[in-house]
């Protein structure tokens, strides 16, 4: 039976630990967005012995490109990006503290087994619920790649933030198994 | 022969751009509806329901359905007694888009294919043009976004292979794609022309409204039977189980050479953002 839970972003390994497979979470606190090109920075900088722009250690990161953002409001539309093309990524930044990663769409073996070696979880929201989404976010800032326009790292602040658990630590995975003949 | 001013053309599309990145069509709204209203998974209602609450909101606040907001491309019926004014069709749409994307607050997705380096405006378009009979403009638009293209694929089959061959190829593509175009999604399938037509006629197919049956009662029917075969799969909304993995499935047939079954699937995803102007 899957359960709900309200966590604190960053994660302890504990809050990742007790999550299964169908779990619902609201998140709160403060994330970090980063997709394919800021993915490439991010692995260069590691590569070159640089400093990140924030700290990986119970990071969560959020696959989104928003929107530009309207008068008022910290963002525009901000509904996650397919998470395949960050595969390639992913596992060093789990192995280097990464707990979460947000985005929809299905993940690779070597994703998966990283999960379970570093105790850490994918979380799938709802991909084109883009406006929804964005209410949840408080706000916003770039904190790198500015160049990179809708590709920039953002740290952004969200209050319960609607997440299905779809990889856990333990191996489980909650997409359907298409029925083919 | 009748002028249209291309200023009316690029304030047009400026509107059209921003409006279809906000406001759902009423047929994919009414199949969202429909779909939730037959799905039996719990968690596929549970999305639909999200998928209806986001278009609400997207009126109410103006955000943007998704923030892909895609790539423009267009399809443009240009009557052969019509003759624009000022500067060029295509330079009249361009501008019109990309004045919408800046205004709209809509997403710059246009980069260059290597160095990765974002275009800023969202140019270039992607125009589609035909010369019709008459004198009207119709210029039809779709933002596409890039999650469920990539998922589409273009196939040249043996003819031997037929429409069960047609079948196979769409059905795998659909369950090998599983969660990732964001189902439930809507399948344009171009059958026959050659290798560069069949994906215009696939992408060309998702311009027909849900609601809108092939005018030929068989290609119609092969489009429900394509249609129940994938929502066999069980993929369900968001990948996450379901009787609804797509809403519609659009066929457009084409005449192809004697050696070739040339066939491709565009895939949409459930934001089918498109609208048409006619000037």
């Amino acid at each position: 039976m899957s359960k709900e839970y309200r966590l604190q972003a960053p994660l302890r390994e504990e809050d990742v630990q007790k999550l299964r497979v169908g779990d619902r979470v609201l998140l709160s606190g403060i994330i970090y967005t980063a997709r394919d090109a800021a993915h490439k920075k991010l692995i260069q900088a590691l590569d070159d012995g640089r400093e990140l722009p924030f700290p990986l250690q119970g990071a969560v990161i959020y696959y989104v490109g928003p929107s530009p953002a309207p008068e008022g409001r910290p963002i525009g539309s901000a509904g996650p990006t397919t998470s395949y093309r960050m595969d390639s990524y992913a596992p060093r930044l789990h192995g280097l503290g990464l707990k979460a990663t947000i985005g929809k769409g299905k993940r690779s073996q070597a994703v998966r087994d990283a999960l379970q070696a570093h105790k850490a979880v994918y979380f799938g929201a709802t991909g084109g619920a883009g406006a929804l989404l964005s209410l949840r976010i408080e706000a916003a800032k770039v904190i790198a790649f500015e160049d990179l326009g809708p590709e920039a790292v953002r740290e952004l602040v969200v209050r319960d933030f609607p997440l299905l658990v779809v990889n856990d630590a333990h191996g489980g995975e909650l997409y359907a198994q298409p029925k083919l003949k | 022969m009748r002028i249209v001013k291309s200023a009316d053309i690029v304030n047009r599309v400026a509107d059209m751009v921003m409006r279809a990145n906000r406001i759902l069509p009423a047929d994919v709204l009414t199949a969202i509806d429909q779909a939730k209203d037959r799905e039996t998974s719990v968690s596929g209602r549970d999305i639909l329901g999200q998928l209806q609450e986001n278009a609400a909101l997207a009126r109410e606040s103006g955000l943007p359905l998704c923030q892909d907001t895609g790539m423009a491309i267009f399809f443009v019926d240009m009557g052969e007694e019509c003759r624009i004014d000022g500067m060029g069709l295509r330079e009249a749409i361009t501008q019109g888009m990309r004045r919408g994307y800046q205004e709209g607050l809509l997403r710059k997705s246009v980069c260059h294919p290597l160095t990765r380096k974002n275009t800023g405006d969202n140019s270039p378009a992607v125009i589609h043009m035909d010369m019709v009979a008459g004198d009207a403009l119709k210029i039809a638009f779709m933002a596409k976004g890039g999650g469920s293209e990539n998922m589409s694929r273009v196939t040249m089959l043996s003819p031997a292979q037929g429409w069960p061959g047609i079948k196979d190829f769409v059905v795998n593509r659909v369950a090998e794609a599983g969660p990732n175009p964001c189902p439930p999604t809507i399948l344009g399938v171009g059958i026959g022309g050659s290798f560069e037509l069949a994906p215009i006629l696939a992408k060309k197919a998702l311009l027909r409204p849900l609601d809108q049956p092939h005018p030929d009662p068989e290609i119609a029917a092969m489009e429900q039977e394509l249609l129940a075969e994938v929502n066999e799969l069980g993929i369900g909304p968001m990948g996450l189980g379901g009787d609804v993995t797509c809403l519609g499935v659009r066929i457009n047939l084409a005449p192809c050479h004697i050696a070739s079954l040339p066939l491709a699937v565009n895939v949409q995803c459930h934001s089918a953002r498109h609208e048409e102007v006619e000037l």
